[in-house]
C-alpha cells in the first residue's frame, strides 16, 4: 500500500529512500516511518529494475538462458551461470570433464572473493569510511584481470556452457591467480585492521540489526546473512556440486545474530575461498575442457531444479520442461530478495545510520531482487 | 624585514602622511577587508585541493592532476563551474530564509577571522577578549544551518539541520573547557598574551599531561563543531543525501563549502594558538645555535605551518574513520567528553593556583 507521502496521522515523518539514493546503491526504493531519528516501519517497494526475465527465457534455448542470469546478480555472475549449466547438464546427464570442473570452481571462488570484496568497500563507505573502498578495489581489480584474461570479460563473464566451459584457461592464469592469492592473504588481514577493529566501527555494528535464527529461517533468508544467526546453510557442503565435496574447507558460522556476526562471516568466507583455490591451483587437471554435446539441447519432459550458493546466498534456478528446445516456465529464486524481506524486522526501532548499515549487512544487489 | 608586522606598519604610516586620520581608517578598513575576502578564497582554493590530494594519498590514488601542474588548478576549475551553475530555489522554500542563509554562514567565518594572529604583531584586531569572542561567535554558525535545514521544505535538510544543532550546542562546552584550561594557565583572554606566555615553551610541552587531555578533548571537539568525519552526520551522505545543504546548488553551495573549509582553518588556527604557540618558533632549552635557526624562520610560515598540521590530522580522521551514530555522538560527548573535561579543568587550576607548571 502506498501511503501519502508526508506524515503519519500520528505525526511520524514518511522517507523516501531511494529509488535515486547513495545508501541503496541501485534502484530500491524504501519508504521510511520515522518517529524523530527512530524508525517504525520500513517498506521496500520494488519493480524499478524489473526486466521479467523469467518470461523472456521462456523463449530462449537452452544455451541462450544461462548468460540472461549474468544480468541478474551482476556480482556473482559466474555463480548464477554455474547454476544454470548444472541443471540443463543433470536434466540432460551431460558428464563434465574434470577439468572443466575445477576451473568453474576456481572461478566460482574468485568470483566470490570479488564479489565480498565489493561489498566490504560499499559497506564501509555507507558507514562514512571511504578509504576501505579504495583498498577493497585495488584486490579486486586483480582478480578482475585474471577474469578479463580467461574469459575476456570483466563482470558478466558468461564463459560456462552446458558441459563445460567455453575456452580453455589463459596460459597466465595460474601464475596471476597465484601471485592474487600471496598477496590476498596478507591484505585480508589488513582489512581486519583498517575497519574491524576500529571501536567506532565495533560501536555502529555490535548488537544492530539483530535477526535471530528462528526469524532468519522464516524470512527465507540464506547465506552469509543466516550464517550470522549461527544456521549452517552452505549448499557447497548440504548439496554439494561439482568436486565441493573433495575440497577441504570450513563453512563460516557466527553466532552473533547482529550486524558484526554478518559482516564476520563475510571476512572470514573470503579466507575460505582462498584455502579452496589453494587446493585447486595446482592440480587443475589435463584433458578436455568440454564435453561433447548435441547441437540443439533439448531437455527431457519434467521438473528440475539446481541450488548453488552465490555470495549472497542460495540461488535456485527451477525449470518446468514440456520436452522442447526452450523452457515451458522459469523461476529463479534469488537470495537477495529473501534477504530484503528481513530488513524491516531487523531495522524497527532503530536509527536511521543503523539502518544503512544493516543493508549494507545483508549485501543487497537490486537486479538480483527485481529481475 | 619584509615581516608581514613591517609592511602592515609602513603602510599606515605611509596613509597617516597623506591622508587624515578618519580616511586612514576607512581605507586601512577597506584593506583589511579585502585582505580578510582574499584570504577566504585562497583558503578555500588551497584546502580544497589539499583535502583531494590527502584522500588520494590515502586512497591509494592519484587525485586530480589535469588541471593546470599536477591538477593544482582543478579547485579554480571548480569554482568557476560553480560560479556558472544556476543556483535554484527549490518551490515551497522560504525564500529568504533559504538565500540569507549561507552568507550567514560565510559571514560567520570570516568574522572568526579578526582576533587570529597570523604573524608577529599582526593580527586584524588585537581585542583583549579574543578567545571569548571566538567562542561566542563561533556558535552563531549553528543558525545558519537550522536556517538552511528549514528553509529548504526538505526533511533530509531538516534532519541534517537539527542532527546538526544537537552536536554544534553540545561540542562547544568541551572545546570551551578545552580552551578555558590555557586560558586558566596564562590567565588572559588575549591572543596575543596567550602566545607570549609561550615564549619559553608551547603549552602542549610545558602544560603537561592536564593540557594533553585538553589539547585532545579540542581536537575532538572541533573536529565535531566543523561538521567533520567521523562526525558528518549533519551531511552523512548514505544515510541523508547531503544532509542540510541537499537543495542548494551553484554558488550558495559554494558559499556553505568555502564557510566549512575556512572553519576548518580557523579552528585549527586557534588550536594552533593556544596549543602550540601560535606563531611562536620552536625552541629547545640552551640549545643557542638550534634556537637562532628557528628564529630565522617567518613567524606567519610557523603559524601556518602549525595550522596546517592540525589541518592535516583532521582530514587523517576524515578518512579512517568510520562515522557516529547520532545517539553515540551525544554519548561521546555528554558523559565522556564533558566530565573529563570539568575534572580536567579543575586539575589545570590547581596547578596554576599551586605553580606546578613551568
Amino acid at each position: 500500500m502506498v501511503e501519502e507521502i508526508g506524515t503519519t496521522a500520528d505525526g511520524d515523518l514518511i522517507i523516501n529512500v531511494g529509488p535515486q539514493h547513495p545508501a541503496t546503491h541501485g534502484v530500491l526504493h524504501l519508504v521510511i516511518t520515522l518517529n524523530g531519528e527512530t524508525i517504525k516501519k520500513v517498506e521496500p517497494h520494488l519493480g524499478y529494475i524489473h526486466r521479467s526475465i523469467e518470461k523472456m527465457c521462456e523463449s530462449l534455448s537452452y544455451r541462450q538462458f544461462i548468460y540472461v542470469t549474468s544480468r541478474m546478480d551482476y556480482l556473482s555472475s559466474h555463480i548464477n551461470n554455474h547454476g544454470c549449466a548444472l541443471l540443463v547438464e543433470k536434466a540432460m546427464q551431460i558428464e563434465v570433464p574434470a577439468r572443466a570442473q575445477a576451473i568453474r570452481v576456481l572461478l566460482d571462488e574468485l568470483t566470490r572473493i570479488a564479489s565480498h570484496e565489493l561489498w566490504w568497500g560499499a559497506m564501509a563507505m555507507d558507514l562514512g569510511a571511504f578509504t576501505p573502498f579504495f583498498h577493497a578495489f585495488r584486490e579486486r581489480e586483480m582478480i578482475n584481470e585474471i577474469m578479463e584474461d580467461t574469459c575476456g570479460a570483466r563482470l558478466t563473464m558468461n564463459y560456462i556452457l552446458p558441459g563445460g566451459v567455453l575456452e580453455d584457461i589463459h596460459p597466465d592464469f595460474v601464475k596471476k591467480t597465484k601471485e592474487f592469492i600471496a598477496l590476498f592473504k596478507r591484505k585480508v588481514d589488513e582489512y581486519f585492521e583498517l575497519l574491524t577493529g576500529n571501536i567506532i566501527f565495533q560501536n555502529r555494528m555490535k548488537g544492530v540489526g539483530i535477526l535471530s535464527a528462528e526469524d532468519a529461517i522464516s524470512f527465507g533468508c540464506s547465506g552469509p546473512t543466516l550464517r550470522g544467526s549461527g544456521i549452517s546453510c552452505d549448499v557447497r557442503k548440504h548439496y554439494p556440486y561439482e568436486i565441493y565435496s573433495q575440497l577441504q574447507f570450513e563453512e563460516v558460522l557466527e553466532t552473533g545474530c547482529d550486524s558484526l556476526a554478518r559482516y564476520l562471516v563475510r571476512l572470514r568466507e573470503m579466507k575460505q575461498s582462498i584455502h579452496i583455490i589453494e587446493q585447486l591451483i595446482d592440480n587443475i587437471p589435463e584433458g578436455d575442457f568440454q564435453a561433447k554435446t548435441k547441437a540443439v539441447l533439448k531437455l527431457p519432459k519434467g521438473e528440475f531444479y539446481q541450488r548453488v550458493e552465490t555470495a549472497r546466498g542460495e540461488f535456485g534456478i527451477y525449470v518446468v520442461s514440456e520436452g522442447g528446445t526452450t523452457p515451458y516456465r522459469i523461476k529463479f529464486r534469488s537470495p537477495g530478495f529473501s534477504n530484503l524481506s528481513a530488513l524491516d524486522h531487523m531495522a524497527r526501532g532503530s536509527k536511521i545510520g543503523d539502518l544503512v548499515a544493516m543493508m549494507g549487512t545483508l549485501d543487497l544487489v537490486i537486479p538480483d531482487i527485481d529481475r | 624585514m619584509w615581516s608581514i608586522s613591517n609592511i602592515a606598519n609602513w603602510v599606515n604610516e605611509w596613509l597617516g602622511k597623506n591622508f587624515s586620520a578618519a580616511w586612514v581608517t576607512v581605507f586601512e578598513m577597506v584593506i583589511a577587508g579585502i585582505l580578510v575576502i582574499s584570504l577566504f578564497a585562497v583558503l578555500g582554493l588551497i584546502l580544497v585541493i589539499m583535502e583531494r590530494k590527502v584522500s588520494a594519498w590515502m586512497q591509494i590514488r592519484l587525485g586530480p592532476n589535469r588541471v593546470g601542474p599536477k591538477g593544482l588548478l582543478q579547485s579554480a576549475a571548480d569554482t568557476v563551474k560553480l560560479l556558472v551553475k544556476e543556483a535554484m530555489t527549490p518551490n515551497g522554500a522560504d525564500k529568504f530564509l533559504f538565500n540569507l542563509a549561507p552568507y550567514l554562514a560565510i559571514v560567520v567565518s570570516m568574522l572568526l577571522m579578526a582576533p587570529i594572529a597570523f604573524a608577529k604583531d599582526f593580527m586584524l584586531w588585537d581585542l583583549n577578549i579574543g578567545v571569548l569572542y571566538v567562542s561566542a561567535i563561533s556558535s552563531v554558525s549553528v543558525i545558519s544551518i537550522l536556517m538552511a535545514g528549514w528553509a529548504s521544505n526538505n526533511k533530509y535538510s531538516l534532519m541534517g539541520a537539527m542532527r546538526s544543532g544537537a552536536q554544534i550546542v553540545s561540542y562547544e562546552l568541551s572545546a570551551g573547557l578545552a580552551i578555558l584550561s590555557i586560558v586558566v594557565l596564562t590567565g588572559s583572554l588575549n591572543m596575543n598574551d596567550i602566545i607570549r606566555s609561550q615564549a619559553d615553551g608551547w603549552w602542549i610541552f610545558k602544560g603537561h599531561f592536564p593540557v594533553w587531555i585538553s589539547f585532545i578533548i579540542f581536537l575532538i571537539a572541533i573536529t565535531a563543531e566543523t561538521n567533520r568525519a567521523p562526525f558528518d552526520l549533519a551531511e552523512a551522505e548514505s544515510e541523508l543525501t547531503a544532509g542540510f545543504h541537499t537543495e542548494y546548488s551553484g554558488m550558495k553551495f559554494a558559499l556553505f563549502f568555502l564557510a566549512e573549509y575556512v572553519n576548518v582553518f580557523i579552528v585549527c588556527a586557534i588550536g594552533a594558538t593556544l596549543f602550540l604557540g601560535g606563531w611562536m618558533p620552536f625552541h629547545i632549552g640552551h640549545w643557542e645555535g638550534f634556537n637562532h635557526i628557528m628564529d630565522f624562520i617567518p613567524s606567519s610560515l610557523w603559524f601556518f605551518g602549525k595550522t596546517f598540521f592540525l589541518i592535516f590530522l583532521i582530514m587523517w580522521f576524515r578518512w579512517t574513520f568510520p562515522r557516529l551514530r547520532i545517539d553515540q555522538l551525544l554519548n561521546l560527548e555528554w558523559k565522556y567528553l564533558l566530565p573529563i573535561g570539568m575534572i580536567n579543568l579543575l586539575l589545570v587550576t590547581a596547578m596554576a593556583i599551586l605553580k606546578w607548571h613551568f
